[in-house]
């Protein structure tokens, strides 16, 4: 473990941690800009965060312990993962510590957790949010792992940094199965950070929603450290998406300061364009019914598959 | 110095004396206790002795008991070892929580089920040093018969007394097909010993014919699909102490003879024989978690999730035979380990799991999902206890479910390189599949917990439920550890399932078992996972937000009632019942189970809505192969017409018939 790669790994953390909410905030002006609404400011999230946190935090009577340590091991499962992603550079030391099979696995434990701590108040909405949350969950984990095993199978590995390695160096070209795969990766992503199609986050109608459902009984810091988690994952998805399908311009092997410097604004230009495809799908889609999920989820799981068949016959 | 074979078999009998013992009349509860209890030492000194002896070479012993020139070879190899350690360690904690648990519950004869228990364990250890069919086979049967009497502890409940026959009818049906597996082995030379089996070269199509027989066999004893039924009838028959027995260790012991006969006794493999197993296994993973998820019985949730893990178990076998056919043997090697891991970690969470439903069941009288809720603050150990337990089997980091989970998925990243094509391509799916299963399983442990422990209580006496007692403390403890043990530090786990592997493939795992805190099975770069550095950050980062969060603000808490929409009356009735929870993946997944509904018409004084889910196997395999059984039957029963003349006429007959051929 290098002094320069540890330096990189906190730096990379700390980027990821302050760019988090500002990616969602991003994503709230394009969608107000784009459904012709004036937007909030880019920094809105960040206030709502500080003001959750001067608040007294609410607890219901019978919640047991499980409800109050949940948000913080869904923070820290989530700052965890950040700093497995490979944003900036790809000399991570925490990158050994789980590759993107043990990231699914990470992301799959805060999900637990949420449920859990959804059915710990013993509410009629939070068993149902958590109920729906598993429910996505099983139907895009497998999708999801398809489009890393077609990755991990061009570059030989499962380990993210090697992954990203691989592919930024191979010619510019368009490979099918990376197209596949990227579509596949959009579609379970949507689903992952609970966006539209699958579901709202500005909802508040209590029969749709998922994600939110869950988070009914949260008040104060608890509240605020999963809506701060749940940015982060949506920057971790980002960034995932960012190094299989445009792993260009990352500073690459033992970079040096200069590098990640240089490697900061392409990161920052690529989430915004992101952000701004993101709520351009958001915008022009409308939800569906959860019962409709299985069919969305099972597309993505197919086109991963597709990805998969094409990269085994013709190697690309 | 004394092998560890004979100390192995001298703990043996000291199992079999305890059983004895018991039925001496004096013993009070204390006295049965102390049996139990000292059973669970023989247990964890049997794990010991096992443990140290996995990497020696194998012993060898001959009894001179059973039959004239039938000897009892017994052999000692790193396979046996290994399944030794699972069962001792899985015993050690199961009897000190049984020397708890049948104290305290109203048994009818705790003396008689005490010895049932001892024969039993020493029938299963018989089972994995035993090294001739012959010796096998009695210790096979012993199992069976013990686990019987075991599993209809509670005889006077007829659905029970089912139970047991079924299990019984199908552990013979597998017993049969072992019984011909050797049969095939011993090609013709009449030599049982599983000695001569292996310096044996069967000709043509009997290699095949002997896997598939072994497939079979142990298949029925392990909840292979299709001969699966009886598992989920009789795990939650029987004490839960002997659940736990039954589904870490017995179901252990299936696949202990499966490896056997697959790896040691039978020569060479087949490629095809491993994608047998491995679609049979995923398809049987597949079916169990489904079934799992929709289950309201605590037990039977449980038992159809050992199913899935039995499954998992197979598709890893035939994942490691597929590679050793193709003489991919490092592949083969890493393939096993994480098979032999997942085994092992089914045992302790399994036990884990079993175990704390026991003392749900024990401190509530209740084992239907729909009645309980809220035990978290009314039964801390367990509520602990089982959290770990239902994160460890929802293949969650760091846990030890995931590790082995971890193994297998990189072993299925790895088949590419294998010759077939077509397999190449069926391979990725399996392991979607694989995910699948994994991710239902999380579905699965959610409902468990979520549904048992927390939310509010359904019912009201739940309110008087109380904490485990200090034996099931103990024993929810050691499994809990080790849970998290086996879930840390894989390196160390893996460098001695490394000695199997030197057994039975001719490889090791190479640099795996390398570094303790890390697991790598070809290179870092490849692929890396490290369950300690994931665990401390975690944790790190837990403490720091709580230490930041709290100083730089406040940690200021009121409690109230909770908001919920705002819709003023709540009731813990209206909270997710176990069918609830279970509803979206019964809706998805229609197709898998044979619904009745009943449901209400508009005009019924009394409404009722009801539906029973029911295997389909039922309808398309057992009840046909039972109507046959029947209908043969009533055709035997025209020749006995009861009549004196009849009869004769029959033994005239036969008569004439004898002479016609002897002449």
């Amino acid at each position: 473990m290098s002094a320069a790669g540890f330096l990189s790994q906190l730096l990379q953390l700390a980027i990821a941690l302050t760019l988090a909410p500002i990616l969602v905030g991003w994503v709230n002006q394009c969608r107000a800009w784009l459904s012709n609404r004036s937007a909030p400011p880019l920094l809105q999230p960040y206030r709502m965060i500080r003001k959750l946190f001067h608040k007294d935090a609410v607890v219901a009577e019978h919640a047991s312990w499980l409800f109050r340590m949940t948000p913080y091991i869904v923070f820290a499962a989530m700052a965890l993962a950040a700093a497995i992603v490979p944003s900036l550079a790809t000399d991570l030391p925490f990158a050994r510590a789980a590759d993107a099979i043990a990231l699914v696995g990470l992301f799959a434990l805060a999900r637990v957790f949420g449920a859990l701590a959804a059915m710990d108040i013993g509410t009629a909405f939070g068993s149902m949010g958590a109920r729906r949350e598993m429910f996505v969950g099983f139907l895009a984990e497998p999708a999801l792992l398809m489009v890393l095993f077609t990755a991990s199978l061009i570059s030989g590995s499962t380990s993210l940094p090697t992954i990203v390695d691989t592919l930024a160096h191979r010619e510019f070209a368009i490979y099918p199965s990376l197209a596949f795969a990227g579509v596949a990766f959009t579609m379970v992503s949507l689903a992952e950070n609970a966006r539209i199609p699958i579901d709202n986050p500005a909802t508040h109608l209590e029969l749709t929603m998922i994600h939110e459902a869950m988070l009914l009984e949260y008040s104060a810091r608890h509240l605020a450290l999963i809506e701060w988690a749940s940015a982060l994952k949506l920057f971790n998805y980002s960034c995932i998406g960012l190094a299989l399908f445009l792993p260009f311009g990352i500073a690459e092997g033992s970079a040096d300061w200069l590098a990640i410097l240089g490697a900061t604004p392409v990161l920052i230009v690529k989430l915004a364009v992101g952000g701004f495809a993101l709520a351009l799908i958001e915008t022009l889609s409308a939800k569906l019914r959860i019962f409709r999920a299985p069919e969305f989820l099972g597309t993505a799981f197919l086109l991963a598959v597709l990805a998969m068949l094409v990269n085994l016959m013709l190697g690309s | 110095m004394i092998g560890a074979l004979p100390l192995i078999v001298y703990a043996i009998v000291a199992w079999l004396a305890i059983g004895v013992l018991a039925l001496v009349p004096t013993g009070g509860g204390f006295f049965g206790r102390s049996l139990f209890a000292a059973g669970a030492l023989v247990g964890l000194a049997i794990a010991v002795m096992a443990l140290t002896g996995i990497g020696d070479v194998p012993q060898a012993m001959v009894l001179p008991l059973g039959l004239p020139d039938l000897p009892f070879h017994l052999r000692l190899d790193a396979l046996s070892a290994f399944f030794l350690v699972l069962l001792g360690a899985a015993t050690a904690g199961i009897s000190v929580y049984s020397a708890g648990y049948f104290h305290a519950s109203e048994n009818e004869s705790p003396r008689l089920l005490c010895l049932q228990y001892h024969v039993f364990l020493a029938a299963m250890a018989l089972v994995l040093i035993a090294d001739d069919a012959y010796m096998f086979m009695v210790a096979w049967e012993t199992m069976a018969l013990s686990s019987f009497f075991l599993v209809t502890t509670d005889h006077v409940v007829p659905e029970i007394r089912r139970a047991g026959f079924l299990y019984l009818l199908i552990a013979h049906v597998g017993a049969m097909a072992i019984l011909l597996c050797f049969g095939v082995m011993q090609g013709g030379s009449g030599d049982y010993t599983f000695g001569s089996m292996r310096s044996m070269v069967l000709p043509g199509a009997w290699p095949s014919i002997a896997f598939l027989l072994a497939l079979a066999g142990f298949g029925a004893k392990a909840g292979l699909l299709p001969l699966h039924i009886w598992l989920p009838e009789a795990h939650p028959a029987a004490p839960s102490p002997v659940s736990a027995l039954l589904s870490a260790v017995m179901l252990k012991t299936a696949i202990y003879g499966l490896l056997r006969v697959t790896f040691d006794l039978l020569n060479a493999q087949l490629w095809w024989w491993g994608v047998t197993a491995l679609v049979l296994g995923l398809l049987t993973a597949l079916f169990g978690v489904i079934y799992a998820t929709v289950q309201v019985d605590m037990k039977r949730l449980l038992a159809y999730s050992s199913i899935e893990n039995i499954g998992i178990i197979v598709a890893g076998i035939g994942l490691t035979i597929l590679f050793k056919a193709n003489g991919k043997i490092l592949l083969a090697s890493i393939t096993l380990v994480a098979t032999l891991y997942h085994a092992l970690n089914h045992a302790f969470f399994k036990s884990l799991l079993f175990l704390a439903t026991g003392s749900v069941l024990h401190s509530t009288r209740e084992r239907s999902l729909g009645k309980l809720g809220g035990l978290i603050h009314r039964m801390p150990w367990v509520a602990w206890a089982a959290l770990i337990g239902a994160l460890a089997i929802a293949g969650l980091p760091p846990l030890n479910g995931f590790v082995s989970e971890w193994l297998l998925l990189q072993a299925f990243l790895f088949t590419p390189t294998l010759p077939q094509s077509f397999i190449n391509m069926l391979v990725p799916l399996a392991a979607a599949a694989l995910v699948l299963v994994a991710a239902l399983g999380a579905y699965v442990m959610v409902k468990f917990y979520g549904v048992v422990f927390l939310g509010r209580p359904r019912e009201a006496q739940l309110a008087y439920a109380h904490d485990a007692g200090h034996f099931e403390r103990v024993a929810l403890a050691w499994f809990a550890i080790g849970c998290v043990m086996l879930g840390l530090f894989p390196g160390t786990v893996i460098a001695v399932i490394d000695n199997v592997n030197t057994a039975l493939i001719g490889a090791t795992v190479g640099h795996a078992g390398d570094r303790w805190w890390m697991l790598a099975p070809i290179s870092p770069e490849r692929s890396s996972y490290s369950p300690l550095i994931v665990l401390v950050v975690i944790v790190a980062v837990v403490a720091l937000t709580i230490q930041i969060v709290h100083r730089t603000y406040h940690g200021r808490v009121r409690s109230g009632p909770p908001w919920d929409c705002g819709f003023p009356m709540q009731t813990p009735r209206m909270q997710d019942t176990a069918e609830g929870f279970g509803q979206p993946i019964r809706q998805v997944f229609e197709a898998f189970f044979r619904i009745e509904r009943v449901l209400p018409s508009p005009f019924d004084a009394k409404p009722q809505y009801r539906v029973t889910l029911s295997d389909h196997l039922w309808q398309w395999l057992y009840l046909p192969v039972v109507h046959g059984v029947e209908f043969m039957a009533r055709f035997a029963g025209r020749i006995q017409q009861g009549r004196i003349s009849i009869y004769l006429i029959y033994s005239f007959v036969t008569l004439l018939a004898l002479l016609m051929f002897i002449r």
